[in-house]
């Protein structure tokens, strides 16, 4: 359970990750909180011959608010980020989502850009820039290049991430819809920080009469990536919420799924996990936004 | 292969060594510098036995090179009595309570422990449970490790009360 060798280097610029990275030839690897890429180094299972720390690169940790988004530094630890007041105020989704990452020893330690870089179609903080439609911006020595959620993640460990790449910033859209916004994030696991079975995110906007304005659903552990449904999204839109309206869509979540079977669980139980997850997560935000209204909570 | 210098504090003493990049922070505090209070079990992140405090924050000891704690200030197990070896409040605690048992993963405990009480004088017993949430023990179930978290933390906030009196 040790490394093989491996040269390391200590990078001081965004310049020089990418010169590093293209001299490596396809054989360097960006390390950052090393939480998922020191056990694949130990088990073997990843090789290269050079490691690119990232950790000192001036500008790639921090967050920073815009009109419409937070930006975070893709270096940024995922413990900063739970403690952030603008996470909180902001993204109370990615604030949700984040205590369910790892253990507190792993989340001091873990970043932003490394749980995204590594895509475990069953990890929070992939799902949650998915279900706001965030995007990645990757770096390379021919310039920063913005990557769109929906295309970003390809399969189980695997993104549009090149060799010569690395991910400079993650950005998180934060709404402007006039109302009251509830998020919801609900997950299943064997015990509480292991890997989710599966997971729910949910993010909407109820108006002064109670009628929801705008809503998204994303699904995490039931299929190769996390994914957005915006079908029953879509389909809350202009109601009330009602239990009605959270079992339709929960019928399309359970339909649009594509989970396998492994040993923790079938696809049928994780089918049938994703839409109680969702319905479960949708009360959640109903409840939050309709509580920040003070209207009727009478279902919730 | 690639070696490297670095310098850690490690309990408040400055240590140097000559490392090689894929040693582990928890090889370099057992077998180069020799603190084997701090274990280890999995080497790949899962059990919770190498943890130490990095920088004021627990950590996991195997998912760090030490390559890459240069110039960080490390707390081990070994760094929590004082210097005459008496025990700790923490760590008298979990004697009384039996909060071990083969003590595999005690020095992990500990920490992990300490790193609660520090921000957290009087935790509940959810926040006790979540601290050690990554910590795996196979002996004591648990219960009397939480047991012992909470008598630490009632025995220190009597200590402040006695002294402010």
């Amino acid at each position: 359970m040790k490394a093989v060798d491996f040269d390391y280097v200590r990078a001081g610029s965004v310049d020089e990750v990418c010169r590093m990275l293209d001299d490596a030839a396809e054989d360097g690897k960006v390390i950052a909180g090393g939480q998922t890429l020191v056990p694949l180094l130990a088990m073997r299972l990843t090789r290269p011959a050079l490691l690119v720390d990232i950790n000192a690169v001036p500008g790639l940790q921090g967050i920073e608010g815009t009109t419409d988004a937070l930006l975070l530094g893709s270096c940024t630890r995922q413990a900063e980020a739970e403690r952030s007041e603008l996470v909180c105020l902001q993204l109370p989704l990615l604030r949700k989502g984040l205590s369910f990452v790892g253990h507190v020893q792993t989340r001091n330690r873990g970043t932003i850009g490394g749980s995204i870089a590594n895509a475990d179609p069953s990890a929070e903080i992939g799902l949650v820039m998915l279900t706001l439609g965030g995007s990645v911006v990757t770096r390379s020595s021919d310039g920063d290049t913005i990557v769109p959620a929906d295309e970003f993640f390809l399969g189980p460990m695997i993104t549009t991430l090149m060799p010569n790449e690395f991910i400079r910033q993650v950005q998180f859209p934060v709404w402007q819809v006039e109302g009251w916004q509830g998020t919801g994030f609900q997950e299943t696991s064997p015990r509480r920080s292991d890997f989710a079975l599966a997971s729910a995110a949910v993010q909407l906007v109820l108006d002064k009469d109670g009628i929801c304005r705008r809503a998204a659903i994303g699904i995490g552990g039931a299929a190769a990536t996390p994914v957005r449904i915006d079908a029953a999204a879509e389909g809350l839109v202009g109601t009330t919420v009602s239990e009605a309206d959270i079992t339709a869509a929960a019928d399309v979540v359970r339909e649009m799924v594509d989970p396998e079977s492994d040993l923790h669980a079938s696809a049928d139980y994780r089918r049938r996990l994703a839409a109680t997850l969702a319905a479960r997560a949708i009360r959640e935000a109903r409840a939050e936004a309709r509580r920040k209204g003070e209207g009727p909570d009478v279902e919730a | 292969m690639s070696k490297h210098e670095v310098t850690v504090t490690v309990n408040g003493r400055p240590q140097q060594a000559c490392v090689e990049a894929r040693m582990t922070l928890v090889d370099l505090l057992r077998d180069v510098l020799r603190q084997t209070g701090t274990h280890v079990g999995c080497e790949h992140g899962v059990c919770g036995a190498c943890t130490v405090l990095f920088n004021g924050r627990p950590i996991r000891s195997c998912l760090m090179f030490a390559v890459q704690a240069d110039a960080a200030d490390i707390v081990t197990v070994e760094g929590l009595a004082d210097a005459s070896g008496n025990l700790s409040v923490l760590q008298d605690a979990f004697w009384e309570a039996h909060g071990l048992q083969c003590g595999y993963c005690t020095p992990g405990m500990l920490i992990a422990a300490q790193a609660l009480l520090e921000e957290t004088v009087t935790p509940t017993d959810e926040e006790i449970r979540e601290a050690i949430s990554g910590n795996l023990c196979r002996c004591t179930g648990y219960q009397q490790i939480i047991e012992a978290i909470r008598l630490a933390s009632r025995s220190s906030t009597a200590q402040v009360a006695d002294h402010d009196e």
